[in-house]
This record gives structure tokens, sequence and C-alpha cells, in this order.
């Protein structure tokens, strides 16, 4: 049966962006993982043309959220009915797709996390602050120098027998050493569950430092397709280490939740309550970013403005109200951007 | 006649401005340290030195450059280096080649000497001892003007229906009670102030949960240097209660009257001892919080601090303890704001989601 109506998800990270669609009642079926490289706006609207060309023309948008360090910049694009920050979007993925969950271990392109759930509430969290060693960019490098793909990283390192140690607190120190090993003779597998392990113990000091621990853990973020790290967080925590089917677009499948979460609530105070969600004829619309430094005060603030169309329909990075973009006019430019698709449509 | 500037100090800066030129001081008014300010501090000042030493060093820079000739900044005793960045700061700018005369404020109880002497140099106008008396109360009383409408502020953001409002009103305020001309008249504008407060539009059906803010005294006081974290906080729908304000006015004072336990005392089974900076204090008002039933608490400090550093592997147990959870935020030359808001969004939110759980289960 052809699903008609569900939710959508947007996670605009600093390396991907990923797309998740559920069907009504939040249970996801189609991703779309894409690059970010660095153009989120171009990224989103990319998201947005193929989450349209994957779904039937009568597929009517319940509702739509957006996560990730580029949130701001997606909900302005697709009209999001919640923006939220992608350590609670995780969280509520893993909650609904690893039941149980204590504890979510999520390692992406360029951060990493730690979520301690306790009773289906986040407890506690930590965020990798200072490096970048413990992240999936390096894991990249580092299966690149040694001429492997991303891909046969992990069942390589499965076959180690004898890994080797190898310094894991900083990257320049890891690959030093790595180098050394490998002139040393060790055999290539033994090297990358030796830098699997490193990874893990730089992760389990920074990250969760402090943080109890306890099963069911998930893991989850691009890095948990690596079945060499999750083998060596298994022997590390001595506990099975879940990786759910979505484990690559948790935080887009978490914007889907908590989307449906907002229009459950507000459908309940409004019956007629409909989403922000402004059509998917946004990626064919014309969005711009500028920027410019406000020389009003010594703040020197870098102010960036969203257009589309020519129009300033948002913008942000201004510390003191001069700059803010009034509600109702918000409003308005939010209804003829809307009005423009239905012409357009 | 002497041309003077100072450590800016969020709010309180005018009050300042207002004191040294009426001790017959030509005085420079240093602005926020914005980003060229922490440029120029991080350029001349050594690299493992904390914000608070680059943000003043700028600040001293741009007050020289403006034609200042000398500094007033505060001493310090204890373990905390903060007490000796006068000195630090004074051979900086003097291999600059800067000429200028360093006042150092020393506390009194220490240092009573030193302090009459920096005050006797200060007074140019050579005002007599009660004259000197009367104006040091006054800007006391402008100071403690600013912590009363701050903590009327700090309650109406979370609750106003226009977000930026209640700040509006408080900034004109803060204006009016740097223009009176004597501390009856303070108290009247304070009272005229706060009632116009309290006619900002609010949504009476709010309920914020209530996040205590502890650390280092600059990086707590001065919003250039702690990414104006309270505005942050307010605007995601949470109450903020500062730990620290410069009258020592904070409202445990006013809430739990007759109960005096201090922060330090309440830090004792932690931590007993004295470790300079706001180490015990921090570790002290995160146990005061958590028995008043503040939500969460989140902790501010400049990065290298040590007495900070030892506050934060301390929190852990506090929080294990008393059941209250506890950020830490290390602050540095970063103006990038992303990853400071998610966590504090995703905090506020963990406190939202936790309170509410509660309630229900109760």
């Amino acid at each position: 049966m052809q699903i008609k109506r569900g939710y959508l998800g947007f996670d605009v990270g600093s390396v991907s962006t990923n797309v998740v669609i559920t069907d009504e009642h939040g249970k996801p079926f189609k991703t779309i993982y894409l690059r970010t490289h660095g153009e989120p706006i171009a990224a989103v609207q990319k998201g947005l043309h193929e989450a349209a060309k994957a779904l039937p023309t009568d597929f009517q948008v319940l509702g739509a959220g957006a996560t990730g360090s580029g949130r701001q910049l997606a909900s302005v694009i697709i009209g999001a009915d919640t923006v939220k920050n992608e350590i609670t979007a995780h969280a509520v993925a893993a909650c609904e797709q690893v039941p149980g969950v204590q504890t979510v271990i999520e390692i992406g392109g360029q951060d990493s996390k730690i979520i301690i759930i306790r009773d289906g509430v986040i407890a506690d969290f930590a965020m990798n602050t200072v490096c970048a060693a413990g992240t999936g960019s390096f894991l990249d490098q580092q299966a690149a120098r040694l001429e492997i793909s991303i891909e046969e990283f992990g069942p390589l390192a499965l076959l180690s027998k004898s890994p080797v140690r190898i310094a894991g607190r900083c990257t320049v120190f890891a690959e030093s050493d790595m180098i050394h090993k490998q002139q040393l003779g060790h055999r290539r597998e033994d090297i990358l569950y030796g830098l699997c392990q490193a990874l893990v113990r730089n992760y389990l000091n920074n990250v969760g430092r402090g943080k109890q621990i306890t099963p069911v853990v998930a893991f989850q973020g691009g890095v948990a397709s690596n079945v060499g790290i999750r083998k060596a967080f298994e022997e590390a925590l001595g506990t099975e280490v879940a990786v759910p089917p979505n484990h690559d677009c948790m935080g887009a499948l978490g914007a889907a939740i908590l989307a449906k979460e907002e229009m459950e609530r507000k459908k309940a105070q409004d019956d007629t309550a409909v989403s922000k969600f402004k059509g998917f004829n946004g990626a064919k619309l014309d969005y711009r970013a500028t920027s410019f430094e406000c020389t009003h005060c010594p703040n020197h603030c870098e102010v960036i403005e969203i257009h589309c169309d020519g129009q300033v329909i948002a913008r942000w990075g201004n510390k003191c109200p001069r700059w803010d973009m009034p509600v109702q006019a918000n409003k308005d430019t939010a209804k003829s951007v809307k009005d423009e698709v239905a012409i357009a449509g | 006649m002497a041309v003077v500037t100072f450590p800016h100090l969020g709010v309180y800066t005018p009050a300042f401005t207002w004191l040294l030129t009426q001790l017959g001081n030509t005085v420079i008014t240093p602005q926020p340290p914005g980003k060229q300010t922490l440029t120029l501090g991080a350029v001349h000042g050594p690299e493992f030195a904390c914000i608070p030493l680059k943000m003043c060093l700028g600040t001293f820079i741009e007050g020289l450059d403006q034609g200042a000739d000398t500094i007033v900044t505060s001493g310090g005793v204890g373990p905390c280096r903060a007490g000796l960045y006068g000195t630090v700061q004074r051979e900086i700018l003097r291999s600059l080649g800067y000429k200028f005369d360093m006042i150092v404020l020393e506390p009194f109880r220490r240092h009573p000497v030193s302090l009459l002497r920096s005050v006797h140099k200060l007074n140019a106008a050579g005002l007599s001892p009660l004259r000197l008396l009367q104006t040091a109360r006054q800007c006391w009383a402008m100071i403690k003007a600013c912590d009363v409408l701050e903590h009327a502020l700090l309650k109406l953001r979370p609750r106003e229906v226009e977000v930026g409002s209640a700040e509006r009103v408080f900034q004109r305020g803060l204006k009016k009670i740097f223009a009176a001309h004597n501390t009856a008249e303070i108290d009247q504008t304070t009272q005229a102030v706060l009632a116009e407060m309290q006619r900002v539009p609010i949504d009476p059906n709010r309920d914020p949960v209530r996040v205590g803010i502890v650390g280092e005294i600059y990086v707590l006081l001065e919003p250039e240097a702690n990414l104006h974290i309270e505005r942050i906080l307010g605007e995601y729908g949470a109450e903020v209660h500062r730990a620290i304000f410069l009258t020592g006015w904070t409202e445990e004072n006013v809430i739990r009257e007759g109960d005096n336990e201090t922060a330090r005392q309440a830090a004792a089974p932690y931590l007993d001892e004295m470790i300079g900076g706001h180490g015990q204090d921090t570790v002290g008002h995160t146990v005061l919080y958590a028995k008043e039933g503040v939500d969460g608490v989140i902790q501010l400090a400049p990065f290298t601090c040590i007495p900070e550093i030892v506050a934060r592997a301390v929190l852990p147990s506090v929080s294990n303890d008393h059941d209250i959870p506890v950020i830490s935020f290390f602050l540095d030359e970063q103006t990038g704001e992303a990853g400071y808001r998610t966590r504090l969004e995703a905090f506020v939110d963990l406190l939202t989601r936790r309170r509410d759980k509660r309630r229900k289960a109760s």
C-alpha cells in the first residue's frame, strides 16, 4: 500500500545532510543521504527535490522538523514546525528505535556525543569539544592513507588477531604511531583494529568521562556502520552494543518524530492546525545568503541575511535587537512564499 | 589631571565612570569588549592566560589609544593568578611602548594602606573624607539598583510576550539610574523603573524551568565573555538564577531569611579549602541551588582557570548526591555560538522534560 501522508525530518550537518520521511505513525520508510559540501542551502534544496521525486505527487506532509548545525537555515527553507538541537533529536530517535536504551553513543563526521537516557528522558549529555581524533573524518583520512575504502575498514579490522597499541589522544600522535608500527612490519588488520581501540579509548576518556554507561547501549552516527569500532566498544564496555537500522540518519528521524509530537500537540489544542511546511517547490526558489558586519557598536556582529527571490526572509547573527526581523513581517513573508509556491505549483 | 580608564564590567560600567569623574578625573569609559578588543588582548597577552586577562588587556589598549594615562584595575588575594594580572598587564603594555600609571585596587582588609594610597591618588578633586564616603555610597547605590533591576529582568525574560521587550525597558531604566543626582533619587528611579518593567506584557501560562548559573565572576558578569548566556537561556524559556551579583545581593538573602548557610559552608563536604578565585563558591552555590529546588546548574569558567577546573572535578559528585543536572562551559576566544547554543538548548530541553516527567509521577 502506498503511503499518502507523513512527516519530514531534515538533519543538516557540516558533512552530510539527511532527510527522513516517515509515515503518519512516525515509522521511517525513506531516507536520503546527501553531502553538504559546505553549501547547506543547496543541500536542503536538493533534499527537498529528492524527497519530492521519491514520493507520490499527492503525498501530504503533516509536519516537518529540522535539526543539525544548519537547522536554522533549513527551517527557513522548508518551513519547519520544530527546530531542535541534534542532541534532543538523536535521543528521541534512539528511544523510538532501541527499546529500553540507556546510553547513546553517537559518532559522526566531525563530532561525537554521548547521551545518557533514564526512563526515556535525557539525564545527561556531552559533546566532543576540543579535537577530532574520535570522529569519522579521522578514520576516513587514515583509511585513505592505507589505501583502503572506508567500507572495507571494519571487516578488515575484524580479522585482527593481535592488535597493536596506537596512541589515541591526538590525531597527530596516532598517525605517527601508525606509521611507526607499519614500518616495523605489523599487519594491516592489526593496525586497523588498534586504531579502532584507540578511537574508542579516546571517546570514553573525553566524551564519556564521568558518565555512567549502562546497557542498553545504542551506537549511531555514520561511524556506527564500522563493525571494527562496534566490536572495540563492546570489548571496552563489556556489553552488547546495538546499532539501529537507520543509525546514520537518526538526527533526521528524531526531527521528524519531534515534528509529529509538535503537530499532535497543536492539533489537540486546535483541530484546524496545519504544518508550516512550505512545499516541495522550495527546491526551485532562489535562496541566497548574504552577510555583513554591523559597525554600529564595537561588537561588530556578523549578520546573516537569507533572501528568497530577492526578498529578505530571515536574519540572524546579531546580538542586539537592531537587525531582528519583526515577528509580524516574518509571518507575512512566510505566507507570501507559500502563495508563490501555490502559484508556481 | 589624570585621564583614567578601567576594565569593562557588564552593566555596572557607568557607575565606575561616574565615581571616577566625581573624584575629579577625566574618564575614558571602556566599550563592551567585543571582537576587536578580544583580538587585541589575544595578540598581546600570553597564550595560556584566561579570557578575563585578554579582554581587560584589550580594553586597556583601546583606552590608552584614546588618550588614557592612568589605568585602574582590581588586585586580589589567594591562589588565583588574577591577583597578579595587574602587574602582568602593566609589563605587557609598557613593553608595547605605552606610558601610563597603573593603580591596582587591593582588598581593604588585607592591604589597607595600599588601598588608601590608591584612593588618594585618584582623588584629584581633593574631596574631603566625608564627601568621599558619600560619593562611594552613591556609587554603591547605583550598583545595587543595577542588581535589583537585573534580577527583575531575569524573571521577566522567559515570560515576556515579545522577545527583548523587558530588556529594552531595563536598558532605558539603567540610563535613568546613572543620571540620578543622589541616593534618594536613585531609589525613586529604581522603583519607577521596576513598576515600568512590571507592565511589560507577559504570558502568565508559561512555566519556565529554573537554571542556576555559577562560576568565575568575570565571565558571569560580563555578557561579552559569556556570549550573552542569560539572554539565550531566556529565549529558550529558562528562568536564570545567577550566583554572583556585584553587591552580593543574592536572592538567597531575600528568600531564605534566617537561614544563613553560605556558599562556602555548603561547599565544605566537597571542598573544604579556599582554592582561590571562585572555585569553592561554584561548588557551594551548586549545592545551595539543589537545596532550593532549582532544576539545573550551569558552570561558566574561563578556559585554563585552575579554581574552576578543580570545581569541575568535584561537581559530578554534587550532581549525583543532590540529584541535579550540571553542565560546564569553559569559555575562551571562540565566538562561534552554534555549539554553545546547541548545548544550552539541549540542556534546557533536558531540564524541562525531566521536570514534567517528575510532576506527572508525583
